[in-house]
């Protein structure tokens, strides 16, 4: 977290995140990546395993109170899928938790997610600090909106 | 079952280990008179060179290298125990590997299509790639569907569909592999129940399917029921097809999901095979006679972009599955010791930067397989970090196995690069370390257990993980992405699936229940439960039944749900 402003946000309570797979895929090898490269850089890592619905995941996020949820998929489905977790946060109205995502994601759809609220998007390849950098500043976002 | 010796791997690394070179005097001569004053000239910077597997690499090998018993015991000759040079005594001259595309995408229509595209190119056999929801046995219209319906392939709910996917296709004239693992029992009945309706004799269809669930809890993580349940159905599939269909493989064994999911090639290597020897120790506890089964098992590897040590491990892995097959398991008959297997090309290798430059990482990943002496091989397709490969994207792939099959010669003489110190020396090496890793299987109580305990999936997320710092901090290079890279980036036309997949997935469904017999259909699905509450029955009969009177995928799964009950992985980060 090289952001100072960053820093005494998160100070005393690190950034916390929920990572998750939301619908039916198992390809979980990126996802685990990051589990431990979150970890390392110090945020407070939550899982929510394989298969779990979009309503769980929203579910998960509000009670946790964290900061981030990031998803990931690489079946092809993000467009469904993701904006179910955009539309159930909406419902709520909760908006002090910010949504990343990443996977398969072919490039016309990066935008569309954007307009939903969902950034990053990060396809194969993609460094570990670029997205731990694009975590960080969508968390200091979110962290904001709790303090006000 | 026959005991088994609890002490063999232990006794096997020994015995290698005494085999294995000691002090390679020439070697240091050259490196100390040659070498060393040339690099000190030159001014050479040291770096580390080590593979996938952690294996540090020499910068030259030479006979010092080689084992004790090198080219009699470990070598032989091909079409002989132990296989390390093939399985036939004349490879591709015999015959060419079969140029076996995995296909599937949107609707059973959508596919058809495509196997007969590829087909009309020269593909010489089939291979069908499913979707989330089959392979995790839902239906299209399940709401936990929605959005995935023919997007990772085709959508199969219902025997309608499979027929649907082979509408044209002779069963009795083609070979087809299935990649499908949780219900595999099920796409099996409705691969039986279409050629019936063919017309084409049950020792007539030929083909494989994947159904190793031990890989799905390591690395695909496709299941659907506790392990054990899911091996039951697979014991049954095994004893059926072994009396019903002497040409379908019921099990192929399969390491390319451990790779993608993170491993190295010797983890690859060894975690593969110790599911291979649970599922030979599973049907002699089945009271099938190993001759008599152990040749319907296949395996599936990974060939990933490290050139020789994929080449090496695919020798390694032939003559470690003859080895222990005849010296463990008691196998008599060549035809148990012989490991048969397809290959496909690394996906993860593959980028979305400069998606052309996939197509030569497939090139170089192919020549290991034809190399490694694989029976049959899929080519990835430049576009697929993007999406599913479109036609254009999976003609070059099918064409890259014909210029390696007719223009370049790789495939004129039998494993070209045998007797290759380096190439003896890494495959003796990475033997070593498979070994070494079923002792440790072993002393956790066997594959089973170390999944159960998240074991293997700890090992591989590390790996992987290693690999990733490795990559972030330079010391692994991929083209494109972490040097070489360019900053913008054309978008590429890729295959985009039409929502409207679904929506006709489930108005096709609504008919097909409409048109169906539903007391016949519940009565199936009764029996079937009790059958499966039987340990001793087989399910096999059942699930065919209830498949012909068109009970969906997800009704027949939903019984085996009430019986069996679901899974929880253990933790693995």
């Amino acid at each position: 977290m090289a952001d100072g402003k960053n820093q005494s946000l998160f100070k005393g309570r690190p950034i916390k995140i929920l990572l998750a797979k939301p619908g039916i895929d198992g390809h979980d090898r990126g996802i685990l990546v990051l589990a431990k490269a979150f970890r390392d850089a110090g945020m407070e890592v939550l899982y929510a395993g394989l298969l779990p619905t979009p309503e769980e995941v929203v579910e998960t996020a509000v009670n946790e109170d964290v900061d981030v949820i990031a998803l990931s998929l690489l079946n092809g489905a993000h467009m469904t899928v993701f904006k179910k977790v955009a539309d159930f946060l909406k419902e709520k109205n909760i908006n002090d938790i910010s949504v990343v995502g990443g996977g398969t994601i072919p490039d016309p759809d990066k935008s569309k997610l954007e307009e939903m609220g969902i950034t990053g998007n990060f396809g194969p390849g993609t460094t570990l600090s670029v997205i731990i950098d694009h975590v960080t500043k969508r968390a200091a976002e979110a962290r904001e909106l709790k303090m006000l | 079952m026959d005991k088994v010796d609890g002490d063999y791997w232990k006794k096997k690394i020994e015995k290698l280990q005494n085999d294995n070179p000691g002090n390679n005097p020439e070697y240091s001569r050259w490196k100390e008179s040659t070498l060393e004053p040339w690099n000190k000239k030159t001014n050479l910077q040291e770096k580390e060179y080590i593979n996938s597997s952690d294996i540090s690499i020499k910068e030259l090998y030479n006979s010092g290298d080689l084992r004790k018993g090198q080219e009699e015991t470990y070598l032989g000759s091909p079409g002989e125990y132990p296989f390390t040079r093939g399985i036939y005594p004349n490879m591709y001259r015999g015959r060419p590997w079969t140029m076996r595309m995995f296909s599937g995408f949107g609707t059973p229509g959508d596919t058809n299509s495509r196997l007969k595209y590829l087909i009309s190119h020269g593909e010489s056999g089939l291979s069908i790639a499913f979707d989330m929801p089959t392979l995790y046995g839902y239906d299209c219209d399940s709401k936990r569907a929605d959005g995935e319906i023919g997007r990772c392939g085709v959508n199969v709910s219902s025997l309608r569909d499979m027929e649907d996917i082979f509408d044209g296709i002779d069963l009795g004239k083609v070979s087809t592999s299935m990649t499908i693992n949780a219900p595999a029992a099920v796409l099996t009945a409705m691969y039986i129940a279409v050629a019936k309706k063919q017309g084409v004799p049950l020792d007539k269809i030929a083909g494989t399917v994947q159904a190793d669930i031990l890989k799905e809890y390591i690395a695909q993580k496709e299941w659907i029921y506790p392990p054990e349940a899911h091996l039951r159905l697979i014991r049954d599939m095994m004893v059926y097809c072994t009396e019903n269909t002497p040409k379908w493989n019921y099990i192929s064994i399969s390491g390319y999901h451990i790779r993608e999911a993170g491993s190295s090639a010797v983890q690859e290597l060894a975690f593969t095979l110790a599911d291979g020897f649970y599922y030979a120790e599973m049907g002699k506890k089945a009271g099938l006679d190993i001759d008599k089964f152990a040749q319907r098992l296949s395996f599936f590897f990974n060939s990933s972009i490290n050139f020789f040590e994929e080449i090496a491990k695919l020798r390694a892995a032939r003559r470690i599955w003859a080895t222990v097959m005849k010296e463990r398991y008691g196998a008599k008959s060549e035809r148990s010791m012989m490991l048969r297997f397809h290959t496909q090309t690394s996906g993860y290798s593959l980028t979305w930067q400069q998606p052309l430059n996939n197509i030569i990482r497939t090139t170089i990943e192919a020549m290991a397989a034809v190399l490694g002496g694989t029976q049959s091989l899929h080519t990835n397709s430049y576009d697929e970090a993007w999406a599913l490969p479109s036609e254009e994207a999976v003609k070059i792939a099918l064409r890259t196995q014909q210029i390696i099959d007719e223009e370049s010669g790789m495939a004129d003489t039998i494993d070209p690069l045998g007797g290759s110190y380096y190439m003896e020396w890494l495959t003796n090496k990475l033997e070593e370390e498979a070994y070494k890793y079923f002792d440790e299987i072993e002393k956790m109580g066997g594959i089973l257990e170390a999944v159960k305990k998240g074991y293997i999936q700890r090992e591989i997320a590390k790996t992987s993980y290693r690999r990733q710092t490795r990559l972030e901090e330079g010391k692994e290079v991929m083209v494109g992405v972490n040097k070489h890279a360019e900053e913008e980036e054309q978008p590429i036309s890729y295959l985009k699936i039409s929502p409207k997949a679904q929506d006709d997935q489930i108005e096709k469904l609504r008919k097909v229940k409409k048109a169906r017999n539903e007391n016949e259909v519940k009565k199936a699905l009764k029996d079937l439960e009790k059958a499966m509450l039987d340990e001793e029955v087989n399910v096999m009969p059942y699930i065919i039944k209830a498949v012909e009177e068109y009970a969906t995928l997800e009704e027949i799964s939903n019984v085996g749900r009430k019986v069996f009950g679901g899974w929880k992985e253990p933790v693995i980060v």
